[in-house]
């Protein structure tokens, strides 16, 4: 009988689901029996050090995190281009790894003209200082 | 009697089954056989994970001169159990302005992932709860979920704390989820497969009757090692890489506003992912499961798994106990700056190691190769010319 791994995947996904929320359901339980909430206004009010939270929390962010996140993609769509030829590697004859090098090279410019532009600095006001 | 001693678990599950045979359908025995799979890895990363957080306690406090946790039980071993009770009758406070239920999802998502990753890794000689071919690649694909989970909690809690929190936790993770795939790629490359049993057996014999073939021993192993290592802190955002949960900038991160066992189900998945990820590395880099002797081969096989896994896992208390947090923009230069062209170079060594037969030869290219980039980054990434010596204005 040879396991089937993609069954397993399934019930252990089920299971890793299922197990965070016992604890939860057993904390419902305690809270339902022994413990009843007492909620308020100011219980349940968003924590800001004490003061009122003036606002809505979904505010604007700096592009900076765009930039980085469209650079991450790139160069995660590449990772994953590079797990094929990686699998492939020992029976690869030197050619098909100048080829990938070639692909790896144009990233890596990719990487160093984003690098060149800015695009890499957190804070850009301290760069430009 | 040694080899007995080696696949007792294994001889265990297979008796535990026995009875099942011939009576139950195949589908139910699989089902069945998964579950205890599943059952002990649980239970032996439950454990772990109660015995790493008050160990880990305990060994900051003796590194900060002081005695941790020693008042519950023996040597206070006890502790996890009392924080346990503790977490499950704090009241869970949800905020009347939070999105309810994006807010509960986030703790059972997080911790799902953690336990999840934990199924591929090889614990033992037959020992791996699933053996599918894309193992590697099920690892990273089941762990990135942790971003997503993160930023559910960040934006569910309505809380500008959280929401900062949480962009910050995205912007070093996807920036270190790249280091992390990229250096795995050089070991896929020298043994030709994803599947960690097949990782794990190509570092099984040893050169010269006694250097084992592990891949941290080679220049191009050596350096993808620190490299997983590093990015492995950032992506359990663990102290200096803690930007994201700063308890001096930003309260708790995307953690401010879970109480109760909700906020104890992301410690879980916290410990659960170093669990994983060091497991990875040691699977990865550091021979599996094999001994690191060839006279050693009578210990059984989880025996050292633990053991590499126990190092690690101290590196990891080490680390903490020493290291001040680092600046987030510092943070980010090293990971696109630095440890990505690393991350590259290693697989251009590994492919000259390769490539010269994978010898001594070898091994000094795939050095030089390493050696001439850090130098040559170190070189571009000083920071130290463009200060000016200090003039003291005042005290003059």
């Amino acid at each position: 009988m040879t396991p089937n791994p993609y069954l397993f995947i399934v019930v252990f996904a089920g299971v890793a689901i299922t197990f965070p929320l016992l604890p939860l359901a057993l904390a419902w339980c305690w809270r339902r029996f022994f413990q009843p909430p007492k909620p308020g206004a100011e219980k349940n009010a968003i924590y800001e050090c004490g003061v009122e939270s003036i606002g809505d929390a979904h505010v604007q962010f700096r592009s900076q995190y765009y930039l980085y996140a469209i650079i991450f993609l790139i160069f995660d769509v590449e990772a994953i281009f590079l797990v094929p030829f990686a699998v492939a590697f020992t029976s690869l004859p030197l050619g098909a790894f100048v080829a990938v090098l070639v692909f790896l090279l144009l990233l890596i410019e990719g990487l160093v003209w984003a690098w060149g532009k800015g695009c890499l600095e957190w804070d850009v006001k301290a760069s430009n200082r | 009697m040694a080899d007995s001693v080696d696949q007792i678990f294994v001889h265990a599950k297979q008796w535990l089954m026995s009875p099942l045979e011939g009576h139950i359908p195949d589908c139910l025995i699989q089902i069945v056989s998964s579950l205890l799979n599943i059952a002990a890895v649980l239970g032996v990363f439950l454990t772990l994970f109660a015995l790493m957080s008050v160990l880990e306690r305990k060994i900051l406090g003796r590194m900060q001169n002081r005695y941790g946790p020693n008042r519950v039980g023996p040597f206070g071993l006890f502790q996890p159990v009392a924080d346990g009770i503790k977490m499950l009758i704090k009241e869970d406070i949800v905020p009347a302005r939070a999105d309810k239920v994006v807010h509960f999802m986030a703790p059972i998502l997080i911790a799902a992932a953690a336990i999840l990753v934990l199924g591929v890794i090889p614990y033992g000689r037959n020992m791996t709860p699933f053996v599918i071919d894309g193992g590697i690649l099920f690892f990273f694909a089941v762990g990135s979920t942790t971003e997503l989970a993160v930023f559910m909690a960040g934006w569910g809690s309505n809380n500008k704390f959280s929401l900062l929190g949480a962009m910050r936790a995205i912007a070093q993770m996807i920036s270190y989820e790249l280091p992390l795939i990229i250096t795995v790629l050089p070991v896929v490359m020298v043994v030709g497969s994803l599947n960690p049993d097949k990782i794990v057996f190509a570092q099984e014999s040893y050169h010269f009757g006694f250097v084992p073939h592990w891949f941290v021993l080679t220049p191009w192993g050596a350096t993808a090692f620190i490299l997983f290592f590093v990015s492995g802190l950032v992506e359990s955002n663990r102290t200096p890489f803690d930007v994201p949960e700063g308890e001096s900038e930003i309260v708790a991160g995307h953690m401010t506003e879970y109480s109760g066992f909700k906020y104890a189900t992301f410690f879980l998945a916290e410990y659960l992912g170093m669990f994983a990820v060091s497991g990875l590395a040691v699977t990865l880099f550091l021979g599996g499961w094999h001994a690191p002797l060839p006279g050693l081969g009578f210990v059984p096989s989880y025996v050292w798994f633990f053991a590499k896994l126990s190092v690690l896992l101290f590196g990891f208390i080490w680390i903490r106990g020493t290291l001040p947090r680092i600046r987030v923009d510092h943070m980010m230069n090293f990971a696109w700056k630095f440890m990505l062209p690393m991350a590259f170079t290693c697989l251009v060594s590994a492919a000259v190691w390769h490539y010269s037969g994978r010898r001594l030869s070898g091994w000094l290219w795939s050095f030089a190769i390493i050696a001439v980039v850090y130098f040559a980054l170190s070189l571009l990434l000083d920071a130290r010319r463009k200060f000016t010596p200090r003039t003291y204005r005042f005290a003059e």
